[in-house]
């Protein structure tokens, strides 16, 4: 075996990887996307169909489409899902970065055990975690609890099934995919390069901005991606904790698929979300790799 | 071309009234239960460039590092051009440094570099601009102020950080291992042109360095640590020629060190009797020890002399006899490895004088080194 021909061999896999659990089942979703709904099971109509003699005829609805651009209901569903995810990935930025940067600064056999720290939420069922929110913040839950024990409130504060709850609860849950590219980063960064601009006048927070934040840009781009990208479609965390009122692209999407049974629709929800999400990165990448 | 060989160069550590621009007083610096730096007391002058020279972990860095204030030292003082440094952030001493991995900024261009210092003091776009260009023509890197540092061969990122540490006009510039990443050509040039851009610019240097020929061609005055300690403080001559102990005497060049005990001083000369051999040392009188003390000679290999002779000639004043175990070539010289009797080995070198002879000393020759009696180092035991 010539060594060019073990190299394709072995990133054959990853390819075969994505084509069949992410090309396969998008193209089943394109494919859903231009079809017209109908009763049965699927419930859509296919979009190649035999004309009585021997043609075929290819029909390609571009209903759903239209409906998503003109219903307001839906923009409205996907902007205030992309400005949720906006700030739930600040948040988890602010948070995260001096997160990141104490556990780089660790004295090194401390590192692994902050970082492990920072992981060890995953170890419980995520549901479980969104549901022990509940009871932190509900009306008779710990932390009013807390706050009228102290004193500092005579009647609870409605938290739970409000915008501060699933903004906690997203942050919360996303906040490690915030601090470990960080952290990746911000280890790297030459120690050398702090004490250089110390010693050439910059005092620590000017140093911080002119050198450590710059140089953190990496880690700052993957982890707001790693965290707005998952959350402009999250729909546990909102259905859980978050008010009724806000409809976010999720829910948008679950109520089409589930109660209406639209799933061209829904289909075209998601393929539009999709859109929307990789053209800015994909611009973003492009123009980074020149 | 070190400063201190020029004839008529001041030399003020000589002179008893001239005041130190830098003076260290009992420095002592501990990194929990080890001694890092021990009570060290030195003085360095104006414009001067002065050399620490010593082994891994002797404290150089560590000493650089006090200096530079990244290290907050646990006894005594750092003076100055008389303002003590104690408690001053590094970002406000007048002191520069030059990083041993150069630490260059690779987010900004070579001029944003160099400017770095002088934008975080405030000065004007158009001051910033002039200096760096001065500082660019300085080191030889005209055309180069906007590359990145990644786009840098090794030797243009060692100038580009030297023009940035020059760049504010620190009173002190310290050099941690300035030139260990090139490779020899372009460290001894570079060696050339640092010691120009100091004499030009009149900074006085406080280089580190584990590189002795660097040391010595470079420094006006040079510090041999050992273990936290300065072991000896001289000109690189002083040091060479008079070295105060076996250690700075093997640590700068190489000694051939053999044992004895003094046994006659008169004024011809220091006789010393050696135990380990049958034959006497003759030293210059100045080398005296009190009588009867047990003392080391170290021998310089380029100060002795090497000749064949008869096997079974006896030993004499300042003449060992033995047979020549290995010849290292090295092009300008040779190095002849003598075994003596007692198994003891004696390094000697030659000057390569002609091309192409056969050499008057082979492998496997009965030889005798001899010397004469000022190459005689005596050091105390
Ligand atoms: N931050 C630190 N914590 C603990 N020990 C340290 C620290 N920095 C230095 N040391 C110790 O202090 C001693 C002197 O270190 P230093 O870096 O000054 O040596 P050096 O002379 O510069 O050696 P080298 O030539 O290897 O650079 C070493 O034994 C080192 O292990
Ligand atoms: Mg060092």
């Amino acid at each position: 075996m010539t060594p060019a021909l073990r190299r394709r061999l072995v990133l054959a896999l990853p390819w075969a990887w994505m084509a069949l659990f992410f090309v396969v089942p998008f193209a089943f979703v394109l494919t859903i996307a231009f079809a017209e709904p109908a009763e049965g099971l699927p419930p859509y109509a296919p979009l190649l169909r035999w004309s009585g003699e021997a043609t075929a005829v290819l029909q390609l609805n571009l209903a759903n489409f239209q409906l998503l651009l003109d219903d307001p209901y839906y923009l409205d569903a996907y902007l205030r899902s992309l400005r949720v995810a906006a700030i739930s990935a600040t948040l988890c930025l602010l948070i995260g970065y001096p997160m990141a940067l104490a556990i780089a600064r660790a004295p090194e056999h401390r590192r692994n055990l902050l970082l492990m720290l920072v992981i060890l939420p995953f170890w419980t069922s995520f549901l479980l975690r969104v549901t022990a929110w509940i009871g932190i913040l509900q009306d008779q839950g710990w932390l009013n609890g807390a706050l009228l024990a102290l004193g500092l409130i005579d009647q609870p504060i409605p938290l739970l099934y409000t915008d501060v709850a699933m903004y906690i609860g997203i942050t919360y849950c996303y906040l490690p995919f915030m601090v470990l590219p960080l952290y990746a980063t911000l280890s790297k960064l030459d120690p050398s390069l702090l004490e250089a601009a110390e010693d050439l006048g910059a005092p620590p927070w000017r140093a911080f901005l002119q050198v450590t934040l710059p140089l953190s840009l990496p880690g700052i781009v993957a982890g707001f991606l790693l965290v707005f990208i998952p959350a402009v479609g999250e729909f546990v965390i909102p259905e859980l904790l978050g008010g009724p009122g806000a409809q976010l692209i999720g829910r948008v999407l679950w109520t089409e698929f589930f109660q209406n049974r639209d799933w061209p629709l829904a289909s075209a929800l998601a393929i539009v979300l999709l859109a929307a999400l990789v053209a800015p990165i994909a611009l973003f990448q492009w123009r980074a790799g020149r | 071309m070190s400063l201190a060989e020029k004839p008529g160069s001041a030399e003020p550590w000589r002179d008893p009234n001239a005041e130190p621009f830098l003076r260290i007083e009992k420095l002592t610096k501990r990194f929990g239960d080890f001694v890092a730096l021990d009570e060290v007391s030195l003085s360095i002058y104006r414009g001067e460039l002065f050399a620490l020279l010593g082994g891994s972990g002797s404290g150089k860095s560590t000493l650089l590092r006090c200096l530079a204030g990244f290290l907050e030292p646990d006894a005594g003082r750092i003076v100055l051009d008389g303002q003590d440094m104690a408690g001053v952030a590094p970002y406000a001493r007048p002191v520069n440094m030059m990083f041993q991995s150069y630490a260059l900024f690779p987010h900004m261009t070579v001029a944003q570099n160099i400017g770095f210092g002088l934008k975080q003091e405030g000065a004007a776009r158009g001051v910033i601009r002039d200096r760096v260009a001065e500082m660019l023509a300085m080191v030889k890197m005209e055309g180069f102020g906007d590359r990145k540092p990644a786009a840098l061969s090794g030797g243009q990122r060692a100038r580009v950080a030297l023009a940035r540490a020059l760049a504010k006009r620190p009173k002190l510039l310290l050099l941690d291992e300035p030139l260990s990443a090139l490779d020899k050509n372009l460290r001894e040039s570079t060696q050339f042109e640092l010691i120009n851009i100091q004499e030009r610019t009149g900074t006085t240097f406080v280089i580190v360095t584990h590189d002795q020929e660097e040391a010595m061609t470079m420094a006006t005055r040079l510090a041999v640590m050992d273990r936290g300690t300065l072991a000896q403080v001289g000109t690189p001559s002083e040091v060479y020629e008079f070295p105060n102990s076996r250690f700075t005497a093997e640590f700068l060049g190489t000694a051939n060190i053999l044992e004895g005990v003094v046994e006659g001083v008169d004024a011809e000369g220091v006789r010393i009797g050696s135990s380990e051999l049958d034959f006497d040392i003759l030293a210059e009188p100045a080398a005296s020890k009190p009588l009867g003390s047990r003392v080391f000679v170290a021998l310089r290999p380029e100060r002795m002399r090497i000749e064949r002779v008869a096997p079974g000639t006896p030993l004499g004043d300042n003449r060992l006899v033995g047979r020549v175990r290995d010849i290292g070539y090295y092009g300008d010289f040779f190095l002849y490895y003598v075994v003596l009797e007692n198994g003891k080995d004696v390094r000697v070198s030659q000057p390569n004088l002609r091309r192409r002879t056969e050499r008057p000393v082979d492998w496997e020759d009965t030889v005798a080194v001899t010397w004469d009696r000022q190459a005689s180092m005596v050091l105390p035991e």
